[in-house]
């Protein structure tokens, strides 16, 4: 089902537009995608917002649900082609629910060096968080039933777009 | 026939032998293992997957290197490791394998990596683990006796993807001494099972073992004709120690039919990769021109072997 209400791309200028404002100018500025959607945002943001340090993450080695679910079908190469040590990241997520993908992700960062500052950008904050966490860059906040899951999807042509899944 | 590696729902349950694993499954450890490859190139080279697990490593046969390799693995998945050297230990004593088993797993432990010079000991271990209610505890072979060198194989098959990119237009030789191999034979259903369309075997006929035709390959006892043209070299090492008999004249006279020569080299396509699952004996199965020229993915291969095997621990531990 496709959400009307939310149209990833009018979300995504709306994000584009907020962080342009915001990080006008930000030394050693980077951006960060955590697998898969906002792997896909922080490479359309890095080429809008002109910024050439881009890395993207996998979190599935630091996951808290491994000794319960195992490691899940795809994991793909983390990419973190520049120096965390003092960098200012912008974490950049598809969709903010419990939190606990943006503490993963947090973690994995630090395991490559010590960064200045982290930010966390997300599409859509969906509610319903498990751990003290929230974003400095959101487009859209919704409130949706536990049993409902928000995906962002990426067309051939690139047009991303968000879909509920039910349960 | 039931695989004893997979559980009801097709997940790795013990890692025993490559043969008769799907394709996909063999596919998904080469994929995990290129994310864990990163992983020993930070500033951190830890991940905290396996914190909290025991491994036990179980060498009944002595070797520092797999053990090696084993033990960086477990502890760059945070895992606590015990070595267990049994041939000095317990074994001696007169206690059973099984009853070496069950003290350790009495002892919470997580999962075995074996090593045994008898073929089998791995599965041994692993049905003794589901008929006492164990199951989750994994075991790991580490290579038991001839039959399999299962992590070996994969390294080998991580190695050649990483620089052929694809199994499916690739002729592959195996050089030396098969009959004694637990490597090559894990090479062999590696190697069927992703789909290169030519293996060789290349050997004297006294380091061959039968049937290799019936497995698919084709068979040269000239080395420089089973050379000719093909994409990858696995050179194996000639295993003195398992050696009864006389099945070779001398080692020189060895190196003069069947080591591998820069000359010999050039018989091969000119991208042909050399590979060797160590320890290596220069001037026995390969020229030192060899081992330490452009062609050699020798010490690749040992440094993709932690990547392939943190991504068996953890595809082991979490399922």
């Amino acid at each position: 089902m496709t959400t009307p209400e939310l149209d990833a791309e009018k979300l995504f200028q709306k994000l584009e537009h907020e962080l342009k404002a915001a990080l006008a100018g930000a030394p050693r500025l980077a951006l960060v995608g955590i697998y898969s959607g906002g792997a896909w945002l922080a490479e359309r943001l890095a080429k809008t917002l002109d910024v050439s340090t881009v890395g993207y993450i996998d979190v599935s080695f630091y996951r808290d649900d491994y000794a319960k679910r195992g490691l899940k079908e795809e994991v793909r190469p983390s990419q973190i082609p520049f120096e965390v040590e003092g960098a200012n990241i912008l974490l950049v997520d598809d969709v903010l629910y419990t939190g606990r993908t943006t503490r993963a992700a947090i973690n994995t960062l630090f395991d490559y060096g010590r960064p200045g500052k982290i930010m966390l950008a997300a599409l859509v904050d969906r509610g319903g968080r498990e751990l003290p966490i929230a974003a400095d860059f959101v487009a859209a906040t919704v409130s949706l039933p536990e049993q409902q899951t928000l995906v962002l999807q990426k067309a051939g042509d690139g047009r991303l777009s968000l879909t509920v899944d039910h349960a | 026939m039931h695989n004893p590696q997979l559980n009801k729902h097709g997940e790795l349950q013990h890692l025993l032998t490559l043969e008769g694993l799907p394709k996909a499954m063999i596919t998904r450890i080469l994929d995990t293992a290129a994310s864990f490859v990163s992983v020993s190139d930070r500033e951190v080279k830890k991940v905290p997957l396996m914190r909290g697990k025991s491994v036990f490593n179980l060498f009944f046969e002595n070797s520092t290197r797999t053990r090696t390799t084993f033990e960086i693995a477990s502890k760059r998945l945070s895992a606590d490791v015990i070595n267990l050297n049994i041939s000095a230990s317990s074994a001696s004593k007169g206690e059973s394998l099984l009853d070496t088993i069950d003290n350790l797993a009495a002892m919470h432990a997580d999962m075995f990596v074996v090593r045994h010079a008898q073929s089998g000991a791995p599965y041994l271990i692993a049905r003794h683990l589901t008929e006492t209610h164990q199951q989750h505890v994994r075991v790991v072979n580490a290579g038991d006796g001839r039959h399999a060198h299962p992590t070996q194989g994969l390294l080998d098959m991580y190695t050649i993807r990483h620089y052929k990119k694809d199994f499916s237009n690739l002729t592959v030789a195996i050089v030396g001494d098969i009959l004694h191999s637990r490597v090559a034979r894990s090479d062999i259903h590696g190697l069927t099972t992703l789909g290169v369309p030519e293996v060789r075997a290349i050997g004297p006929r006294t380091l061959l073992p039968g049937g290799l035709e019936q497995m698919g390959l084709r068979v040269f006892n000239d080395m420089n004709e089973g050379l000719k043209g093909v994409d990858v070299i696995i050179m194996l090492r000639l295993q003195n120690e398992r050696m009864t008999g006389a099945l070779l004249p001398s080692a020189q006279e060895y190196f003069k039919s069947y080591g591998l020569t820069p000359e010999r080299l050039a018989l091969a396509k000119p991208d042909a990769i050399v590979m060797h699952p160590g320890p290596m004996n220069r001037g026995v199965e390969i020229d030192s021109a060899v081992a330490d020229g452009a062609q050699a993915v020798i010490l690749p291969q040992v440094t993709f072997g932690i990547a392939v095997r943190m991504a068996v621990m953890s595809m082991l531990a979490g399922a």
